[in-house]
């Protein structure tokens, strides 16, 4: 057996094989189903590669035809057949980014709350009800957004902003703008609203595993509940906070249904959050089953190909950082 | 003296202040979270309950103007989410296996689990691209069956995943122990390692039930939406898509349908994601 790795293993396959009889057929059956196993995470391995090279193929004809243009261009004409993926991919980045910018703080907030504040008794239901919010399907977040969220947000929140923020002088053109409540800014409210609760549930596991000894030791020194969080909690679980992060911000890169409904599906670039845009993914969920012809139909699957590609990117780059940081780790120790 | 007193003073009661600001903040924030909780599960109720009758289990879905039901996207959804289940789950628990008890060594193992971390956070959508570009394009049309093979391949990496945690879980006694009674591996890891780990897979496959069940962009381009009964080599009805298309048309009647639908299958899936964390909470490991 080639694999070998725990003691265990070797024990159990040299051993029989010492004696003779039905014996070898235990062997044999292992090595069946250790090679069974394998060919199986060897399938996982596949399908990502799969993945990859089918969206690659049909991204071909747009690749020839555009080249890197299509990266900087903001044209998207299906009657001239020009298309550029500049507006969806920066809606994409902007929408996420409004996204974390807010769930970051609140899921730390909750963290905090679940872990140093609460009554052991909430712990539980309390924790359990924050999760639900993530199990609701993203196309819920879509209907509510559109139909009951994008109007009060319309009436009540939007003028405000365009006339308090609006003129500010340095962001002040992010945020003004008519107030039509769909718009980039809308979507990444709900965004942040739909991957608060992976963040929070990871930032409170990993809080969760702090030891206490540690902890027990700041409050007795006198230290305060946010002092102890900021200066205890948050070094010792930087990696797992740092993951949780990570994974929302997949989470919202690729989250389809609940932007196509609030975002507008504008194919033009506003500097004004309160403008519609458009998504890498809400921008497929729109045309992709109506679009003809083969380059608009492969400048489409190209941009599912960036938008794998910025995806596994964040994960490359979280895992990456992971490793540094246990890395530094070990050497303080 | 009396400065240094005085700034003693100052600095207590400045952390003090902070620490409260830290603290009213964190409560504000869980009830941030409450809020929109709150506020779309009352949505729902509100728009929903008006359209649940017995005419949405019994009744086909209308075309605008006359009143119907949504019973075969109910089915749809159903039979798509147990032909995904059913596919998806042998490869992510064999998978997960390999991770678990053989893959400590080698490359096969820490790439796989790599390659898992991106399945899992995967743009669903891309996916539903995937099956299009392979499956859909080479049957020649959308069927349920493309629908079920976009959602099992987000069901492959959530199991994957559980499996291999849950296995790891296991003490090595338990292993050592079948061992030196002779046991071959393969009845170690199938007779004991996965039966002592039971409970936290069937958490995790019910928590990638309850995941696919609501998902709509993978199947907007395999399972595609249909308005009569079909057979799963057609293009199927199901709920995500249905509520989609009648969400966005001009109806009124087709929006308490798609209301009602939605009512339905958030009650599902939070249902779901419930019954699989009692499921864990009450058969501990081992047990």
């Amino acid at each position: 057996m080639a694999n070998g790795g725990k003691v265990l293993t070797e024990e159990i396959t040299v051993a029989p094989r010492r004696i003779s009889g039905p014996s070898r057929s235990y062997s044999m059956a292992d090595q069946i189903f250790e090679n069974i196993t394998r060919f199986f995470a060897f399938l996982v391995l596949l399908l990502l590669a799969a993945i990859l090279v089918s969206l690659f193929i049909g991204a071909l004809p747009a690749l020839k035809k555009f080249g890197l243009d299509f990266i900087g261009s903001t044209a998207w004409n299906p009657v001239t057949n020009v298309f550029g993926g500049l507006v969806p991919i920066v809606g994409t980045l902007v929408t996420s980014a409004i996204a974390l910018l807010i769930a970051v703080p609140v899921s730390f907030g909750i963290a905090m709350f679940l872990t140093e504040m609460c009554p052991a008794r909430l712990k539980r239901p309390l924790g359990t009800t924050i999760e639900l919010l993530a199990g609701i399907p993203s196309i819920i977040y879509g209907m509510w957004g559109l139909f009951v969220f994008a109007p009060v947000f319309s009436r009540r929140a939007e003028p405000w902003i365009d006339s308090h923020l609006g003129s500010l002088p340095l962001i002040g053109p992010f945020f003004s703008g008519p107030p039509i409540g769909i718009g980039v800014l809308t979507a990444g409210l709900i965004l942040s609203i739909m991957v608060i609760p992976f963040i929070a549930a990871v930032m409170r596991d990993v809080f969760e595993v702090v030891p206490h000894m540690l902890k027990e030791s700041a409050y007795g020194l006198g230290a305060t509940t946010w002092e102890v969080v900021r200066n205890i909690n948050l070094p010792y679980a930087r990696v797992g906070v740092v993951g949780g992060i990570m994974l929302g911000l997949g989470r919202a890169i690729g989250e389809t249904m609940a932007v196509t409904f609030v975002i507008g599906n504008s194919h033009s670039l506003h500097v004004s959050l309160l403008m519609p845009g458009n998504s890498i993914a809400s921008t497929l969920a729109n045309e992709f089953t109506e679009a003809v012809g083969k380059i608009y139909i492969s400048s489409l699957i190209e941009l599912g190909l960036f938008l794998f590609i910025i995806t596994f990117i964040v994960l490359a780059l979280a895992k990456l950082l992971l490793i540094r940081l246990s890395r530094m780790e070990g050497k303080r120790s | 003296m009396r400065g240094s007193k005085l700034e003693l003073i100052s600095i207590q009661s400045r952390r003090r202040v902070i620490n409260s600001l830290a603290q009213i903040g964190a409560l504000l924030t869980v009830f941030f979270g409450l809020f929109w909780l709150g506020w779309i599960l009352m949505t729902l109720l509100q728009h929903g309950l008006p359209g649940i009758s017995l005419k949405l289990f019994t009744h086909l879905t209308p075309p605008p103007g006359s009143p119907g039901g949504i019973i075969n996207a109910i089915v749809g959804t159903f039979l798509i989410v147990m032909l995904a289940t059913l596919l998806g789950t042998p490869v992510g628990i064999l998978a997960g296996v390999y991770m678990a008890e053989y893959g400590q060594t080698g490359w096969l193992g820490p790439v796989t689990g790599f390659v898992n971390d991106i399945l899992l956070s995967a743009p669903s959508i891309v996916l539903g691209l995937f099956v299009y570009e392979t499956y859909v394009i080479w049957v020649g049309h959308f069927s349920g069956i493309a629908g079920s093979l976009a959602l099992g391949l987000l069901v492959i990496p959530v199991v994957v995943r559980t499996t291999e945690n849950m296995l790891k879980m296991v003490p090595n006694r338990l292993r050592e122990a079948a061992a030196a009674l002779g046991t071959p591996q393969w009845k170690i890891v199938t007779m004991i390692t996965l039966r002592a780990s039971r409970a936290g897979i069937i958490t995790g496959i019910l928590l990638a039930v309850a995941r696919i069940s609501g998902e709509t962009a993978p199947l907007l381009f395999t399972a595609l939406n249909n308005m009569f009964w079909s057979k799963l080599t057609q293009p199927t009805a199901n709920l995500p898509v249905m509520i989609f298309d009648y969400a966005m048309s001009p109806y009124k009647d087709w929006h308490t349908l798609a209301w009602a639908g939605a009512l339905l299958i958030t009650m599902g899936v939070l249902g779901l994601n419930i019954l699989a964390r009692s499921f864990f909470k009450q058969k501990p490991l081992g047990r």
